[in-house]
């Protein structure tokens, strides 16, 4: 499980990993605890090009449908299957084996250091 | 307005819930796995806070008479201590609320009307008005009744143990006046879940306690469970939820509830003649769909027969216990008989089956 205070966030409630020209991409267990029991991922497709911004991904639960924003631009490297095959994943570990793709990005906005998503969530 | 807090709630808080406004209410979503809740209540038990629900006494003389008129169903055959489902209805044949409603033990002249908390106050105000020239006092006891909800095959185990009383004879929707901790406590075999299960009704100042005693009473195989398991729950076992498949623009027959209406009762009842005459025969039904995948159709998705939009997804999702999803949907009258059916899920065509309610039955003992 990555250590949540060096990673990196969106106002959509994602974390990101940056290693070298990769983001790895997440949501915040405050996201999964929000949804509540996932039960269905859609990831997009390795080798595709998203967008900063775009929906490329949904995160269902029992009662809702959460959307998987791309946090930056590039071409997706990795989408996690495990998380796939078991969605649960995502609330048990959302910062480590519930990550959901990893991005070789182009560029990379500005994101939220900790403390500003803590804000953001009032926590 | 300002939220309103169930007399349960710090213990709500203290055991890890996270919580939603539920009309204006803030409840327990979920402990922690709305899944794991769902599943507890399916094959163990569950304990649900429902202290939100409107609990309305209808006392009098002329009480049975009075809710002949004022809800659609024959109120006044129901024996001491049986519990009805029934409908307030529109002078237009409308859903007002869906109410389960108890008949008094030791006072058969009183009626306990319970109501869903988003509608207490038009069912207060409805009653009331509708009571002018009935001996019969309308008194909204919401704020010092509590409810708890315990559910699931272990259930009756559990609140025996806690009420010291013997419920193996107690049937479905029949209700049980007893004593717990020197207070009032009543009893029914009645809930929201398609489980067998029990519903006790305490004051305020004694919920917090029964809670923790039946808590205590369950230990491992009693999971508390919050609103999210409550609605999977439901819509498993088929059962309407005011808002999604009930509305003051609903006629019980489209939402399947035409039963629920006592025609062949004596005298008029408010919104008779609008039933009588019935909806247009344009108007939509209220039918049950399932879909292959894992991808759900939700509350608000269209529903299609070809190119042509036949009706809207009232409530949905994966089923647990199913592992498949499941949606109500009301639909054009010939579309509740299509093979051809398909749900939009976020642009995405998936086919439908119409399928029988409920989606799941417990196995029968």
């Amino acid at each position: 499980m990555a250590d949540a205070t060096t990673l990196q966030y969106t106002a959509e409630h994602e974390w990101v990993l940056v290693e070298g020209d990769t983001a790895t991409v997440g949501i915040t267990a405050y996201a999964a605890e929000k949804l509540g029991d996932v039960v269905f991922v859609e990831l997009p497709k390795v080798g595709s090009d998203v967008a900063s911004g775009t929906v490329v991904g949904e995160i269902e639960s029992t009662k809702s449908v959460g959307e998987l924003f791309a946090p930056v631009n590039g071409t997706v490297a990795a989408a996690n299957d495990a998380v796939v095959s078991d969605p649960s994943l995502v609330n048990s570990d959302p910062f480590g084996e519930g990550w959901l793709i990893k991005v070789a990005f182009t560029s990379l906005p500005t994101l939220m250091t900790y403390a500003e998503y803590s804000e953001l969530v009032g926590e | 307005m300002p939220d309103r807090y169930s007399p349960l709630h710090q213990l709500h808080v203290d055991a890890g819930a996270s919580f939603t406004d539920f009309a204006g209410w803030q409840m327990p979503v979920s402990y922690g796995s709305d899944l794991a809740e769902h599943h507890a209540v399916r094959t163990s038990a569950g304990i649900f806070d429902i202290s939100h629900m409107a609990e309305i006494r209808v006392d009098g003389p002329d009480a049975a008479a009075f809710l002949d008129y004022a809800l659609a169903g024959k109120l006044s055959a129901i024996a001491p201590l049986q519990a009805k489902y029934s409908l307030l209805l529109t002078e237009q044949g409308g859903i007002i609320d869906d109410l389960v409603v108890y008949r008094g033990g030791d006072r058969p002249s009183a009626f306990l009307v319970v109501a869903n908390a988003g509608n207490r106050h038009e069912v207060v105000m409805a009653l009331q008005e509708r009571s002018a020239g009935f001996k019969v006092a309308v008194a909204d006891e919401s704020d010092i009744v509590s409810l708890i909800a315990v559910q699931g095959p272990l259930a009756r185990g559990i609140v025996e143990a806690v009420l010291a009383d013997d419920l193996s004879e107690l049937k479905y929707y029949w209700g049980h006046e007893t004593t717990w901790q020197g207070g009032r406590c009543f009893v029914a075999r009645t809930g929201y879940t398609g489980e067998d299960g029990f519903e006790l009704y305490i004051n305020v100042n004694q919920a917090a306690e029964l809670w923790g005693a039946l808590r205590a009473a369950g230990g491992d195989t009693l999971s508390p469970a919050g609103l999210a398991s409550r609605d999977t729950l439901r819509l498993e076992a088929g059962m309407p939820l005011y808002g999604h498949e009930l509305g003051v623009d609903t006629f019980p027959v489209q939402a399947g509830l035409g039963r629920v209406v006592a025609m062949a009762k004596e005298g008029d009842f408010v919104g008779r003649a609008a039933v009588e005459a019935g909806p247009a025969s344009t108007a939509r039904l209220l039918v049950g769909l399932t879909t292959e995948g894992k991808r759900a159709g939700r509350a608000g998705y269209p529903v299609f027969d070809g190119d042509r939009e036949v009706g809207v997804i009232t409530s949905g999702a994966l089923s647990p216990t199913l592992g498949y999803p499941i949606a109500m949907a009301y639909v054009d009258p010939d579309a509740a008989e299509s093979t051809s059916l398909a749900i939009d899920v976020r642009g995405t065509r998936i086919d439908a089956s119409v399928v029988k309610l409920p989606f799941y039955k417990r196995e029968s003992k």
